[in-house]
């Protein structure tokens, strides 16, 4: 019997059947929100990560300015961007970005890195031109590495997309706030799992799409 | 034809790769680059295809100034095969050989004729075409990678160690496959090795290079081995010049002498009689079609009867007229007969190479 009112509290299937729809929009809320900085993230890293690659000289500060970027508290830069967009999605986006940058990059580069110099040389010397070389040749070798990365990026930007709600945005994160706020554990758990099941999901999804594209790689084994 | 016209590579530092080069590699042949680790043979071989831009000099191909193109264009053209190899891990053995042609934009069924055509040269059995490289053995790779850089029959070819990275077997019978392949395609081939031995199998002509990137002999093999320019040239042949000067000598070079020749009918003391006659203490004996039935010691040819009752000891190693002086040398040191037998094709005698008589070659 207690055990039967305790499931009852923690999980209240008449409440989620009544908020579908709500639970519907925060999801596709938080899939928004992390998708719109992973991909903003690879868009300024992939650049970053080929200047890297050329100039090795501004690896290291790259590394260390995105790793400092990294270490700011996620709620205190959100409070930060408040004065200058409000409290509008961009005040979640620009922060949540920010943070990819530092495995995005750091992975593009050494996945790149990582190309044998052998095959490198190879390709260069068939008549590639440095270009395609590095879109046929060097981002397909690279890819396994760059992918790893955009799961980790993919992986932690849903974990702080929940925190985006104390700044009105949040997603599945909006959930939390309810659920503490009102003392009601149903939230809270419609929140924890989903954003848990988003995350394996993700993930599982970055894996499989590795695998598609690296068909060199599954028969390694 | 590919001419090197005063070219010398410095690198930043000040370390002089390449000193003043000149050379003709002549149209069809195989000049081998060989001397010791810094001696600059492969920054000379990268510089034919860009790879290393000379800090002075020409290079021109048929002619051509090589930096009248574009260095991409100018690959395209040249087939390069390294020790790595260097083949792409993720594309398939057939995507691999059809890698310049896909840059040159050719159509796919041209394509996959042309990779079909490679595969059979090369000796790569079909089914491997749509594996990984990782799914091959070293000698299937390399042969590959050989296939791959004579897919769009480049007229100029550059290879620097192409079969380092194998084991002696394999190494020795992929080098054999590329000489009875270069019969057929007869390519302007640049092919550097620190192996002199691997240098005088493969080479029409050998450059030997020292430190500092100073040519210091370009000849054939054989006027290289007769002849060494200078003590660099004969310290680096090594102690067994003699012995590699004979094995490109063929055994029809010598004058084979008669022998002392015997039938199983003679009689024996006829038999010692003949021995007695050459100064040898033994006798080849020849069945009736003139085949060797083997040799019997002069000591034995006492008594009565014919050589027909003693039974022959056979030769070990028989020379044919195409096989090398070194094979001949081989067989007189493990003979106790002291000579060679050369027989023809059809296995019937021809005679015996004696020691002076090689010596006599070689001087």
């Amino acid at each position: 019997m207690t055990g039967q009112i305790l499931a009852v509290e923690i999980l209240n299937w008449d409440w989620v059947g009544r908020n579908l729809d709500t639970v519907g929009g925060r999801l596709v809320e938080h899939i928004v929100l992390t998708l719109v900085p992973v991909a903003l993230g690879f868009l300024f890293a992939f650049p970053l990560a080929l200047a890297a690659i050329r100039w090795p000289r501004l690896y290291a500060p790259l590394l260390g300015f995105t790793g400092f970027l990294f270490t700011i508290p996620s709620l205190a830069l959100f409070v930060l961007m408040i004065p200058f967009t409000g409290l509008s999605v961009t005040t979640a986006i620009v922060p949540l970005t920010l943070y990819t940058l530092l495995i995005l990059v750091r992975n593009t580069v050494e996945g790149l890195n990582a190309v044998p110099r052998d095959v490198r040389e190879a390709a260069e010397a068939m008549g590639y031109t440095p270009l395609r070389q590095l879109f046929r040749v060097e981002l397909p070798l690279a890819l396994p590495v760059i992918i790893a990365g955009l799961r980790i990026a993919t992986v932690t930007t849903i974990g702080l997309v929940t925190i985006t709600a104390v700044i009105g945005q949040g997603g599945l994160g909006f959930f939390f706030i309810t659920g503490f706020t009102r003392s009601f554990p149903t939230a809270l758990t419609v929140g924890l799992t989903l954003s848990v099941a988003l995350a394996v999901i993700a993930d599982l999804g970055l894996l499989g799409v590795q695998r598609v594209m690296t068909p060199w790689q599954r028969e390694a084994a | 034809m590919i001419t090197f016209d005063g070219v010398t590579k410095r690198f930043p530092g000040g370390m002089t790769a390449v000193d003043d080069l000149d050379l003709e590699v002549p149209e069809g042949q195989v000049v081998v680059f060989v001397g010791p680790s810094g001696c600059g043979k492969t920054t000379t071989l990268r510089m034919v295809n860009r790879m290393i831009e000379p800090t002075d000099g020409r290079i021109s191909i048929a002619g051509d100034d090589i930096m009248a193109v574009s260095a991409p264009a100018l690959r395209r053209g040249i087939g390069y095969v390294i020790q790595q190899i260097g083949l792409f891990p993720h594309r398939t053995i057939g995507e691999n050989i059809a890698t310049v042609p896909q840059l040159l934009g050719w159509d796919g069924q041209r394509t996959t004729d042309r990779v079909q055509e490679l595969a059979d040269v090369v000796g790569l059995p079909d089914d491997v075409l749509d594996r990984y490289p990782h799914q091959l053995s070293g000698g299937q790779r390399q042969r590959v990678g050989v296939a791959r850089a004579l897919a769009v029959d480049p007229p100029v070819m550059l290879m620097d160690e192409p079969f380092g990275a194998v084991d002696p077997i394999v190494r020795s019978r992929l080098q054999d496959e590329f000489l009875r392949l270069q019969d057929d395609v007869r390519k302007t081939i640049l092919f550097v090795t620190h192996d002199i031995d691997e240098a005088i199998k493969m080479g029409d002509r050998i450059a030997i290079f020292s430190e500092g990137g100073v040519l210091e002999q370009y000849d054939t093999p054989e006027n290289i081995l007769a002849e060494p320019a200078n003590d660099f040239v004969s310290d680096f042949l090594g102690s067994e010049r003699g012995l590699k000067r004979l094995a490109l000598i063929p055994a029809s070079n010598v004058e084979a002498e008669a022998g002392p020749v015997v039938s199983r009918d003679d009689r024996l003391d006829s038999a010692a009689e003949t021995a007695r006659r050459y100064g040898t203490d033994w006798v080849v004996v020849l069945d009736t079609d003139g085949g060797v039935v083997g040799w019997i010691a002069a000591d034995q040819l006492a008594g009565d009867g014919t050589v027909a009752d003693l039974s022959p000891r056979p030769f070990r190693v028989l020379v044919r007229a195409d096989d090398s002086l070194r094979a001949a040398l081989n067989a007189m040191v493990i003979s106790h007969t002291g000579v060679a037998v050369r027989v023809s094709d059809d296995s019937r005698y021809e005679g015996v190479l004696t020691r002076a008589a090689l010596t006599g070659e070689l001087k």
